[in-house]
């Protein structure tokens, strides 16, 4: 009963925050059918690419619902249990729960050679498709590092802070009992590197404070409120990063993980073949350009040179290291680290380490 | 018969209508047995990741503060993974039947083969799945039982390496059988080629030549050959016969009419009425034995033709007496009488006339010139026992044994002789072949003999 309770609840949460959320593009000629798209990615970042698939698709209207990953996962698994129709198109940065969705067959087979230019470890099963090239980094103060060594590497970060006391309370990390992306990229960085350890333990001693989301992060770390952020979405990172010279940004060169946020086409949607035609859009040179300007998201096709590019641009000598590029590969892999017996473990674990701390 | 003959049958055609069947039948086999294999390779490549997960995830398996537990490892996920398109769903629970965690809707086998570990198929989610159940037997100080790991897997990779491998068996097989089906037609070509070389060979002789056709051929070709040989030899035979008959008939036909222009050359000179007279004599005697031997041998001709060539049609018997006795008493010079004994009714039986009546004439002018008068001549009808016969009796004591046992050889070989019985039985007995009838003979009772032809009994 009081699941049944809570979960009415959230349905009524959800669509309460996604009837906020909405935002119509109009089709141009008038009567045509609306593309429903669900995604975790800012609006902001998204107009552009409506705006573009809309110019050669005016026929088709575009409604965009934008909602954290965990809201967003909620409506769409409770909406594809009980074969109803959520979206036509869901976009999330969460690509785990991405995979577990189109696990339990959510999506539909896009069919065609869609998504060819892709490489391997962003698509899966011919219905899930990475469509960003985004990579955690670390971000520094760029005046407080000004004279000093920046860290380069995990090893370096590590010895850093162990070594000084300047960064008690002062280094930031997503909570990743909140952030889905967070959570993925301590869970991956896990399985990469025996280093996760012992940085979750140099963290916790630091007194790392935690936060929901990358701007309260950037903020901090432009203000000298913190000193770093580590493993912080490069995306919102770069893009800051490039308008805000008080942030500088690492790729760590002992590897980067990189994110391709993932799309499927919902096994229930009303206009599959528009949600097939916005996926193609964004893969199109159009759709990467406009990936790769000022949303700094890139797309997995030339994600990895346009990345090394950027970063070498702006660095000053911090260019990234494209071998060391490690692409979360669209995968049941990604299962394990939402299983709740894993979650668990791997939450008791963080908890044991970090203290606790609100944003 | 004739219908058969009219549709001409091709060896080619039905050997390759035999072996398009058998192509048909090995092809469908083994594609039903690639389809088979392919699916059985698929489970077996596919089958051990399935297990290897379900190993490394039941491992992992351990008990914290009294309760069971499971540390997913990543690198089971991997494994399963490597089939790039295809689903996974787990279950693992725990020895109190709850799930500690994974699907909660995913089933265990529901027939359990009591071994630790099973491979099933089942249905998750709406779709095909392969699955492996694993039991880990967990003996703690807290918890005792059995923990169960469930590993599922759709069966997309799978399906596709099973098809893959059945598509290229298939393809081989494809390729093998049309490869065959050439072979085939070259090697129906070269098995026939025997035939036409015969077929040319048999073309290109003499319109004469009847000797053993000599090519070489293989076996089965070979028997064929042996038997147009043996036939020809047959009909080289009869043809050499008839030469000899008419060389032989010629031979003795002109030795009687030599002498009997010699004596009527002796009779123009001759002024002796006496001797004249006698000379006279001679010269009847001798005409009278050359037109029996002339009618013998033209008769057995006419016969032997007509055994041929002559349809037996239903005729009165009657009428064949008949017949018979005028022409003897026609050639005869009066002397001899043959008493005629006839039914009332008609004696209706299948045959040739020409043939019965000449074969009825030669028994009784071998009755009148060997046996003894009385000759007579009867027909008798057809009986519960016996068919309808014509039967030529006279007084005399009747074939001596060693002839009765020789009647039907042939005739040349005791030469023509006008005054042999031999030649006169050799007519009968043909006869008697053609019509399927039967020479019977016996002695009668109150002295005498009588010999004649039954027909066969007829239905109705």
């Amino acid at each position: 009963m009081s699941r049944l309770v809570a979960g009415l609840l959230l349905l009524l949460l959800s669509g309460a925050a996604a009837a906020a959320q909405d935002a119509r593009f109009d089709a141009r000629t008038p009567g045509g059918p609306s593309l429903v798209i669900e995604s975790t990615t800012d609006l902001s970042v998204f107009e552009p690419i409506i705006k573009a698939f809309q110019d050669s698709h005016p026929a088709t209207g575009v409604v965009y619902r934008e909602l954290t990953t965990n809201e967003l996962d909620r409506h769409v698994a409770a909406a594809c249990e009980a074969g109803r129709f959520a979206a036509d198109l869901v976009i999330s940065s969460s690509v785990d729960q991405q995979v577990k969705l189109v696990n339990d067959g959510c999506a539909l087979p896009a069919g065609g050679d869609l998504g060819a230019a892709l490489p391997d470890w962003a698509r899966w099963r011919d219905e899930l498709f990475g469509l960003t090239y985004e990579p955690a980094v670390i971000v520094y103060n760029r005046a407080w590092f000004a004279a000093r060594p920046v860290p380069r590497t995990r090893f370096d970060l590590i010895d850093l802070l162990r070594d000084s006391d300047a960064f008690r309370g002062k280094v930031g990390t997503y909570d990743i009992e909140t952030s889905g992306v967070g959570y993925l990229f301590a869970f991956e960085d896990a399985i990469q590197a025996s280093t996760w350890g012992r940085l979750v333990e140099s963290l916790g001693r630091n007194d790392a404070r935690t936060f929901c989301c990358t701007a309260d992060i950037l903020d901090r770390v432009a203000d000298g409120r913190l000193l770093l952020g580590y493993n912080v979405l490069g995306s919102y990172a770069l893009s800051r990063m490039i308008r805000d010279p008080r942030i500088g940004i690492v790729l760590p060169r002992d590897y980067t993980l990189v994110m391709a946020r993932a799309g499927f086409v919902s096994r229930d949607a009303r206009q599959p073949e528009a949600a097939r035609a916005f996926i193609a859009s964004l893969l199109t040179p159009q759709g990467m350009r406009i990936l790769s300007g000022a949303a700094r998201l890139f797309s997995p096709v030339d994600g990895e040179q346009a990345l090394a590019r950027l970063t070498a641009e702006h660095g000053k000598g911090d260019g990234a290291n494209p071998q060391a590029f490690r692409p979360i590969a669209l995968s049941p892999a990604l299962l394990v680290g939402l299983d709740r017996a894993k979650r668990r473990l791997f939450l008791e674990q963080w908890r044991a380490a970090m203290p606790k701390s609100g944003g | 018969m004739a219908a058969r003959q009219s549709r001409p049958q091709s060896i080619a055609l039905r050997l390759g209508v035999a072996m398009t069947l058998i192509f048909a039948t090995v092809v469908v086999a083994t594609v039903v047995a690639a389809s088979r294999y392919g699916r059985e390779a698929a489970d077996e490549a596919f089958d051990r990741p399935l297990e290897g997960a379900a190993f490394q995830i039941a491992e992992r398996v351990s008990v914290v503060d009294g309760k069971a537990d499971v540390d997913l490892p990543v690198s089971a996920f991997e494994l399963l993974s490597l089939a790039r398109n295809d689903r996974v769903f787990y279950r693992v629970i725990g020895p109190d039947g709850a799930t500690i965690t994974g699907y909660d809707g995913l089933q265990p086998p529901t027939t359990s083969l009591g071994k630790p570990e099973q491979i099933y198929d089942s249905t998750f989610k709406g779709v095909r799945v392969r699955a492996v159940r694993l039991t880990r037997h967990l003996a703690e100080r807290s918890v005792s039982g059995g923990v169960v790991v469930l590993v599922a897997q759709t069966t997309a990779e799978r399906s596709a390496l099973a098809r893959s491998i059945t598509t290229r068996a298939v393809a081989i097989i494809a390729f093998a059988g049309v490869a065959l089906m050439v072979l085939a037609v070259v090697i129906v070509r070269v098995a026939l080629r025997p035939l036409a070389r015969i077929e040319r060979t048999i073309l290109s002789r003499d319109v004469n030549d009847l000797s053993p056709i000599e090519v070489p051929a293989p076996e089965e070709v070979a028997v064929l050959i042996a038997a147009v040989n043996r036939f020809m030899a047959r009909l080289s035979r009869r043809i050499d016969g008839m030469q000899a008959f008419v060389a032989e008939a010629a031979h003795q036909l002109r030795t009687p009419i030599t002498a009997l222009r010699v004596q009527s050359q002796l009779a123009l000179d001759e002024t002796d009425p006496a001797t004249l007279k006698r000379l006279n004599r001679r010269i009847h005697g001798r005409s009278i034995g050359l037109a029996r031997l002339t009618d013998q041998l033209l008769s057995h001709a006419l016969v032997a033709h007509r055994a041929d060539t002559a349809a037996l049609e239903p005729l009165d018997l009657r009428k064949v007496a008949i017949e018979a006795e005028r022409e003897v008493r026609v050639v005869s010079d009066g002397s001899d009488a043959v008493a005629l004994e006839l039914p009332e009714e008609a004696v209706s039986a299948r045959g040739d006339l020409v043939s019965l009546r000449e074969a009825v004439k030669n028994l009784i002018n071998n009755a009148l010139r060997h046996g003894a008068p009385p000759v007579g001549l009867r027909v008798v009808p057809q009986t519960a026992e016996s068919g309808a016969a014509i039967l030529v009796r006279d007084g005399g004591a009747g074939f001596p044994d060693d002839l009765a046992a020789r009647i039907g050889e042939r005739f040349l070989s005791n030469g023509v002789d006008a005054e042999s019985a031999g030649l006169g039985l050799s007519i009968v007995a043909a006869v008697v072949a053609a019509h399927q009838a039967r020479l019977v003979h016996r002695r009668l009772p109150d002295g005498g003999f009588e010999v004649g032809l039954e027909m066969p009994r007829q239905a109705g």
